[in-house]
């Protein structure tokens, strides 16, 4: 069985992808970058206490199911979201919505999906998909981070869905109960932004928003004194947290242009036009970063690294993106 | 980012795959453009997986010296390690380290060795041995 009337899309990241596909199939039509943008998900943090594999964890997003949470909030929409403590359990509940032609959003693990790229499976768990049928023992999938639909084996799938550790999704299922038809975007979009901007400049820690970015700065700036081996690691997890996880470029400073595009579009206001492009150009720097990065990690051993030049040019990144917030912020956006 | 500096590398790591991005056309309209991939996220996932790698080649040699039990090559082979393998077996660090040492990991229980082999999503006779040199335990 399947729901046929579901359309797969592709997307940049999985959770907005996965919540614009669910919001249009179930008749309102939010692209990905408005999911990302009206759900507030934007953000930079820096948590060296927080370790993956070693590394200090380094989000460019708002914590997993930030995305989901946050469109309830702001557009109010109603969301079931169940987990289990027993598997099996997990798989039944998730066939018996099948069965009634539902749509469900699922939380797994990325390495145990058999779907993905050998070269792609780590140990992350907070993941998100669409289950949308089942044949025989096939789930059919709907990843938004792969270009077509995917199938994956029931038992695959469970595993996924109940690894234990950091962000265990607990075979987290998630689907709309009430979805508006529609929204006064004159009101959300603003709210949306100014919180946003404001999450981003005033921060009571030094770990997250623009100061986060400065923080990660200064560590860099003091990587020299470390293992070579782990100052190479730690910028190449860098670039990893930026552009490997699906973030559409940039550690979604791309999506969220172009969600400010489309939101001075809805509501005809030129400052979100010309936000959005100042926007594009910190996107533009953060990937010249990542280049950075990437010709400091092939260096040769007698070549030393100028952590210093990192640390400024990271800097000066933080002063281009905190004056577009500083303009939101500012702006009159009604 | 101007949709004609959209990297097409067709980078490894991708399997043919392709990624979404954010782009601008020659309006200066944002679109979502398919990317094979940029060789500066294919040096940073490689560099990544060299090291996973470095760990497993490292403890491979552990174990085949008997100093440490297979166990330790199958977390470190499985892309895990004593933290990743705490938190998806819910036991203590100390417990896992314990069952390092070939003498314990012997005398544990069936019960407990398929704890492990299911967590590792390996089989109990491949977990209890070293796969030959150069090969993945899975």
């Amino acid at each position: 069985m399947s729901n046929k009337s579901f359309a797969h899309g592709h997307s940049a990241h999985c959770e907005s992808g996965v919540m614009s596909l669910m919001m249009q199939h179930h008749g309102l039509p939010l692209s990905e970058a408005m999911v990302f943008g009206l759900s507030g998900a934007l953000m930079f943090a820096y948590l060296p206490f927080v370790k993956l594999g070693g590394l200090p964890l380094i989000a460019y997003r708002s914590m997993p199911r930030a995305i989901i949470k946050g469109l309830q909030k702001n557009l109010g929409i109603k969301m079931k979201m169940q987990t289990f403590s027993n598997p099996e359990k997990g798989t039944e509940v998730l066939d018996g919505l099948l069965a009634q032609g539902e749509i469900v959003g699922a939380q797994t693990s990325v390495f145990w999906l058999p779907y993905f790229p050998e070269e792609m499976r780590f140990h992350f768990n907070a993941h998100n998909l669409i289950v949308y049928g089942k044949e025989g023992d096939d789930y059919l999938i709907s990843d938004p981070v792969f270009e077509a639909p995917v199938r994956c084996e029931t038992l695959a799938l469970q595993k996924a869905r109940f690894v234990k550790g950091v962000m265990a999704p607990k075979g987290l299922l998630y689907y709309p109960l009430k979805v508006p038809e529609s929204i006064e975007y004159a009101v959300v979009i603003p709210r949306a932004i100014k919180k946003n901007a404001k999450a981003m400049l005033k921060t009571p820690v030094p770990i997250a928003g623009i100061r986060g970015i400065r923080a990660l700065a200064k560590k860099i700036g003091k990587l020299g004194k470390k293992d070579p081996r782990y100052a190479k690691l730690f910028l190449g997890h860098i670039v990893r947290m930026q552009e490997e996880i699906g973030t559409g470029g940039a550690g979604f400073r791309f999506i969220y242009a172009s969600f400010l595009q489309e939101a001075g579009r809805l509501l005809g206001n030129p400052l979100l036009a010309e936000a959005s492009e100042m926007m594009t150009v910190v996107g533009d720097q953060w990937r010249e970063f990542a280049l950075m990065l990437a010709k400091a990690i092939r260096s040769k051993k007698s070549q030393p690294i100028d952590f210093s030049a990192l640390q400024r040019k990271l800097e000066s990144v933080a002063d281009a993106e905190a004056a577009v917030y500083r303009k939101l912020l500012d702006g009159n956006l009604d | 980012m101007d949709n004609s500096k959209v990297p097409q590398h067709n980078i490894s790591t991708y399997a043919n795959h392709k990624k979404a991005i954010y782009a601008t056309d020659e309006n200066g309209e944002y679109t979502i453009v398919a990317s094979s991939g940029w060789n500066v996220e294919e040096e940073a996932t490689k560099q990544a997986l060299m090291e996973l790698e470095r760990l497993a080649g490292l403890a491979y040699e552990r174990v085949a010296t008997g100093k440490v039990s297979p166990l330790y090559f199958h977390m470190y082979d499985r892309r895990m390690d004593l933290q990743t393998l705490a938190q998806a077996t819910g036991m203590f660090k100390w417990r896992i380290k314990r069952h390092f040492r070939p003498m314990i990991f012997e005398r544990l229980s069936g019960k407990m060795v398929e704890r492990y082999a299911d967590t590792l999503g390996i089989s109990v006779k491949n977990l209890c041995m070293l796969p030959p040199r150069g090969e993945s335990g899975v």
